[in-house]
């Protein structure tokens, strides 16, 4: 009965808000009570599952790719949660792994950040945005898979394996409509001490934002940029837009 | 002070916490024993350093401190608590407090006390509607969209208004951030309010500069809306300075579109509430610019910043800034009603931004908890947001139903020129919510030009 209280459910067709929910007496009806309650539990569960990189090493690898994984000096998702300097930094043994690589144009790091589940979007967008970035003449490598990751992180293993640009693919902080929504950073010359200004970000990249297709050709324009005008962050401006026509297809439709 | 704080990750993580629980009791025995005009002569951060400090030192009332000045951290709990002070007295002795001074105060306040004194308090302040009264209640309608799709912010809109929300103002944060888009949305929610006829003020959330070139450009603009913190260097970090607030507000007052409706004087001081202020603790040790001081006095600093300026609408976004700041739910709720209690001392028009993010320890009913203790504190505004479900900012505040919770444990209907309205319109009935008949439901819809 709750549903003619709110007799305005056509204007659900304008906006994923949660609108139009019907009251019980004034309060939440049950019926809406219970989905909140569930997308609440997949968003906590998107921030404290671990992350299984598992399946995207292998497909890495198998592609030809170089994997490394290095771990951040947060040891558990709890002092990850507490401690965000501790998930900027390295642990001190992961420096060891990242030794004796070429210097590349490019690295790009793969951070668990808030959101497992994102990580199943990095897979896809990879498989765009490596030949694309190769393409325009680009040594792009080693793919880095950090654990207890922030955004920061990659600037240290940039430094560490000599590269020009670091490209951060992070889970975000889960949304209730979007736990799994991907971010995308991208830093030139990473320092030491990097404000958050002098980095570029592309957010919100998943089936039901945006589009894999778009984002791998905003990142790779941006790589491009940023690396032939040597700087990033607020003076390089995202345009947005989307591909030409003629820009690569997600392998599988 | 920082030691006689209740534990909060953020102290913890700026390595400014008490080690020990009998560490914090010995700080609050010796912060209760120091005398209020310490903190007039004992700059917690220097004069020279800050312009935040200056603007505290600068403007202090020692005329209106004069009732208190000579008692110490704990006899003004004491003090706040007694019959002696009223709402009358109260409200005179704000400009004689500064903010360490309430900071201190709520340190050794209970939950109970925070709740107690801050209900004594009433600030009143107005646009097109009068907020802030005794027994009322208001909500911020918050539509957002994350593309700022005009279609899906009024669709949001509209659904918060025939709740009944949205007295306080309706107020978008907006997903892009350039001057092109916030004019558009300025136009789009100042015609919509203008087809309904509904007395209320709209603001689009974005930086003080772009709401500076939306005035150049002649956009609606009734409130200018910023972020403030509570040091010189935070502020900075946000991209301002007193100079630039100054002149944001100068520019929002000679537009005098508050006065459109009532008609009321603007000499009287009514309708000239320009501002909307939001804060948060945490946010100076997020830029590296806390000078070793703890969140909670921070944030009442940032007070002083927002009074200066005599706003419509202050709110605390408690839970928004993440767990390493308020840990769950149990810090969140504490901070929310600090927030409240020594803002409403300093005499602003406080609200409450009751909210958590996915990575905090906190759920629904956390939010409860607060919503129903700054329901009994009589706090001045809360968010109204579609199911809670901020789906552009990714985070869970208060919703329509919760908004109606708080009307009916405590009967407060919303300010008085909203009240009539739902009223005029068939929305409400008796104080209670209704639907109107058909063809006025008809012609409320139709306003968003949304078709059916």
């Amino acid at each position: 009965m709750t549903d003619d209280l709110t007799p305005w459910a056509f204007l659900k067709e304008f906006t994923d808000a949660r609108i139009a929910l019907g009251r019980a007496g004034t309060s939440m009806p049950t019926r809406e009570l219970l989905k909140f309650g569930a997308a609440h539990a997949a968003a906590r569960d998107a921030v404290h599952v671990s992350a299984d990189f598992g399946p995207l090493a292998g497909a890495l690898s198998a592609a030809g790719e170089v994997v490394l994984q290095v771990h951040s000096r947060a040891a558990d998702r709890a002092e990850y949660l507490r401690r965000p300097d501790l998930g900027r930094t390295l642990a001190p043994e992961a420096l060891a792994g990242l030794e004796g690589h070429l210097p590349t144009d490019v690295v790009i790091v793969v951070a668990d950040g808030l959101s497992a589940g994102a990580l199943a979007h990095t897979g896809p967008l990879l498989s765009l945005l490596l030949p694309e970035l190769r393409a325009s003449g680009l040594s792009v490598g080693p793919i880095v898979l950090a654990r207890q990751a922030r955004v920061a992180l990659g600037d240290p293993v940039a430094r560490a394996l000599g590269a020009r640009l670091v490209l951060v693919l992070i889970g975000e902080r889960p949304g209730l409509s979007s736990p799994d929504s991907l971010g995308a950073y991208l830093t030139f010359d990473p320092q030491p001490h990097t404000r958050d200004s002098a980095r570029n970000c592309v957010s919100n990249i998943r089936p039901a934002g945006l589009d894999m297709r778009v984002a791998a050709w905003r990142l790779a324009h941006l790589t491009r940029q940023a690396l032939r005008r040597e700087l990033s962050g607020v003076q390089l401006k995202d345009e947005g837009g989307g591909p030409p026509p003629d820009f690569a297809h997600l392998p599988h439709g | 002070m920082a030691c006689a704080s209740p534990s909060k990750s953020g102290d913890e993580l700026a390595g400014l916490a008490a080690g020990s629980a009998q560490e914090r009791e010995a700080a609050r025995q010796i912060l209760a024993d120091l005398p209020l005009s310490l903190f007039l002569e004992d700059l917690l951060i220097p004069y020279e350093a800050d312009e935040v400090t200056r603007l505290i030192v600068d403007s202090h009332d020692a005329a209106a401190f004069a009732p208190v000045s000579g008692l110490s951290v704990g006899e003004f709990r004491d003090w706040l608590l007694g019959d002696g002070a009223t709402a009358q007295a109260l409200a005179a002795l704000a400009p004689g407090l500064i903010p360490e001074m309430v900071a201190a105060v709520s340190k050794i306040m209970r939950v109970q006390d925070l709740v107690l004194v801050a209900s004594k308090v009433e600030v009143v302040t107005r646009f097109r509607t009068t907020l802030g009264l005794r027994g009322r209640f208001s909500t911020r309608l918050q539509p957002n969209h994350p593309t700022d799709d005009p279609r899906g912010i009024l669709a949001s809109t509209l659904d918060g208004l025939m709740f009944g929300c949205g007295d306080a103002v309706i107020g978008v944060n907006p997903a892009l951030d350039s001057v092109d888009s916030c004019v558009g949305l300025l136009r789009l929610l100042d015609g919509f309010r203008q087809r309904t006829g509904v007395p209320t003020q709209s603001c689009v959330l974005t930086h003080v500069t772009s709401t500076l070139e939306a005035i150049g450009r002649g956009a609606p603009v009734d409130l200018v809306f910023q972020s403030v913190a509570g040091t010189q260097a935070a502020n900075s970090g946000f991209g301002i300075d007193l100079a630039l607030l100054d002149e944001a507000h100068a520019a929002a007052l000679e537009l005098r579109r508050g006065a459109e409706l009532g008609g009321v004087d603007l000499a009287g001081g009514s309708g000239d509430n320009v501002m909307y202020f939001e804060t948060g603790q945490g946010s100076a040790l997020s830029a590296g610019a806390h000078h070793s001081v703890d969140q909670g006095t921070l944030e009442a600093r940032a007070y002083a910043v927002a009074r200066r300026y005599r706003p419509l609408l202050v709110n605390t976004v408690v839970g928004f800034i993440g767990p390493e700041y308020l840990m769950g739910g149990k810090q969140i709720i504490r901070a929310g009603l600090e927030d409240h209690c020594c803002a409403k001392l300093l005499g602003l028009p406080m609200g409450c931004d009751i909210c958590y993010t996915n990575h905090a320890e906190a759920d629904s009913d956390d939010t409860d908890t607060l919503l129903t203790l700054l329901g009994a504190a009589g706090v001045t505004f809360i968010m109204g947001v579609p199911g809670a479900d901020d789906i552009m900012l990714n985070y869970q505040s208060t919703s329509f139903h919760d908004a109606w919770y708080v009307r009916r444990m405590f009967d407060r209907p919303p300010a008085p020129e909203f009240a009539a309205w739902l009223e005029q319109v068939g929305l409400s009935r008796d104080g209670g919510l209704t639907l109107p008949g058909r063809a006025q439901m008809r012609g409320l819809l139709a306003t968003a030009e949304l078709g059916e």
